[in-house]
């Protein structure tokens, strides 16, 4: 427990001396605000699907959220890089309660930057449907960045120096994202976009979050978060078994 | 007229734990490869709880690799290992609660201040609050790092960081401290310092220390024994006397030179690295 706590802390520390990273963090998603919302919402409106603002809040929100949540996990390169991995490595403590705390922690600060993007939402303009979803709607931003950061983290592992990342980041999580109905609704897309949503492992997360929002959604809440759920298991089993035989 | 003794029942109980843990570190045929490559070569060699060793050797001659192996960081290919009577594969989690390390190359979250390292090491180590935080300050006051323990070690220079590392290491108090070079880069005036600090936890807690160093006098000075590795083998062991007996040499560092050579060695490149470039030559993976 204490070596969980301890990589969670060490992780929201981090996140809170570095100010200047999370503003940065913020003007990619204020750009999409602005980009999107406003250029492509009056085409949205006159289509007859709506307030395109008030559907891509969450999506944006879905979005800060995973891309800190996977940059998260692959931080676990810089420690290798300047050693502190190899302090946890030698703890004697289970690595796989290292890893949770790691990826707890990640999951922590992503969702507060994913949090910050709901808030500027509000200020453009955005408003939940039901205020009293609300901490629901944070729980499912939080299972998503669980997700991500587990994801994240067993890249990182895998990973040995960051050349890899615009690879995972191009290839990976942006296909991801903009495949998942974060940007469009799912019902109005074509077939074969909709097939690939599917098996998106992001859809059923950003459903849930849009759904708990909005109120707007294609899946049922329980699919949405049994899939969500299995899936960071998954990754967090994963991500154990890698960082557990890890070598250095 | 003294009569018998009567047979004391616990005896056998205590005979069979106590000589389980005569060496603390017990090496056995040890080897590891990386491909073709051969890092450590059949290694035997042992330390008694309470020894100070020293293990010497050019850069690249496996020293490294061989503490990586003894503190469950990397996996032998071959050959035994025990530490505290624990082996650091199958029993990792009871050999990492055995010993201690300073790295060669820095460990230290630089993001964190001087005492948030040292506070995080000793939460990891199970060290309860108050006595935490009484031998940060202690520690900290030892490496004359305390004035600036809630900086950022970031700021500090390589020598601080290199100081706190120490300190770090220190904290938990094991049976076992592996130090990897430990002094390097710092000054002889902190040198010093740091030794008899070493010495006097050594025979006051009869702590096991277990360093490499390319400082020859601190070897012969310091140490009990000594063990050169070249080329992955043992090529000698013994007191500093010995060494120089054998070889018929006057100081240590002649010693050193008449058994390892004058050829100067590429430094040590990292382990993972080497297996990366085997399998970048060979594509394949037969690397352990």
């Amino acid at each position: 427990m204490n070596a969980i706590y301890v990589m969670w802390l060490r992780q929201v520390k981090r996140f809170f001396r570095s100010p200047a990273r999370i503003v940065g963090s913020l003007g990619q998603p204020i750009l999409f605000f602005v980009a999107f919302g406003y250029g492509l919402g009056h085409v949205f409106q006159q289509a007859g699907a709506g307030n395109y603002m008030a559907f891509l809040a969450p999506g944006i929100m879905a979005m800060s959220t995973i891309f800190a949540a996977v940059f998260s996990g692959m931080d676990l390169i810089w420690d290798r890089q300047f050693g502190f991995l190899k302090e946890t490595l030698v703890a004697p403590v289970g690595r796989a309660n290292i890893m949770f705390g790691r990826i707890l922690g990640g999951a922590t600060t992503a969702l507060l930057q994913g949090m910050l993007v709901l808030a500027i939402a509000i200020v453009l303009g955005f408003r939940p449907h039901d205020w009293l979803l609300l901490p629901a709607a944070i729980f499912a931003a939080l299972l998503v960045a669980v997700l991500f950061a587990a994801f994240g983290m067993l890249i990182g592992t895998l990973m040995r120096d960051m050349q890899g990342f615009p690879l995972v980041m191009n290839f990976v999580v942006m296909p991801i994202f903009f495949l998942s109905g974060a940007l469009f609704p799912l019902g109005s897309a074509s077939a074969g976009l909709r097939a690939v949503a599917i098996v998106d492992p992001l859809t059923y997360g950003m459903d849930a979050l849009r759904l708990l929002l909005t109120g707007a959604s294609q899946f049922s809440l329980a699919l949405d978060f049994g899939v969500t759920i299995a899936l960071s298991l998954l990754f967090l089993w994963l991500s154990a078994r890698a960082f557990g035989r890890m070598q250095i | 007229m003294v009569p018998a003794l009567p047979p004391v029942p616990a005896a056998v109980h205590d005979i069979s734990e106590t000589t389980t843990v005569t060496n603390i570190i017990e090496v056995e045929h040890l080897t590891k490869r990386f491909g073709d490559f051969i890092a450590v070569d059949d290694v035997s060699v042992s330390v008694a709880e309470g020894e100070i060793f020293a293990f010497l050797g050019p850069n690249g001659a496996g020293k490294s690799t061989t503490i990586k192996m003894l503190t469950t960081i990397l996996r032998p290919s071959q050959g035994s290992v025990r530490v505290n009577g624990f082996d650091p594969v199958t029993k990792p989690h009871d050999v990492r609660r055995s010993f201690g390390i300073v790295f060669q190359d820095p460990s230290l979250d630089e993001d964190l201040t001087a005492r948030e390292n040292m506070d995080f090491h000793g939460i990891l180590y199970g060290l309860p609050g108050p006595l935490r935080r009484a031998r940060i300050a202690d520690l900290l006051k030892f490496v004359d790092l305390y004035d600036r323990r809630d900086s950022l070690v970031r700021e500090f220079s390589g020598g601080m960081k290199r100081r706190l590392e120490i300190a770090r290491g220190l904290m938990h108090r094991p049976k076992v401290l592996f130090l990897d070079e430990p002094t390097l880069g710092l000054d002889p005036q902190t040198r010093n310092h740091m030794w008899s600090y070493l010495q006097n936890l050594n025979k006051t807690d009869n702590t096991t220390v277990f360093f490499t160093t390319h400082y020859m006098e601190e070897a012969e000075r310091i140490a009990g024994r000594i063990a050169i590795i070249d080329h992955g083998k043992i090529v000698a062991l013994g007191t500093a006397a010995t060494l120089k007996e054998q070889t018929g040499t006057a100081t240590l560092e002649e010693a050193f030179l008449a058994l390892t050579g004058h050829e100067i060695r590429e430094e040590e490149v990292g382990d993972v690295d080497r297996i990366r470039t085997y399998r970048r030559a060979w594509g394949r993976r037969n690397d352990r």
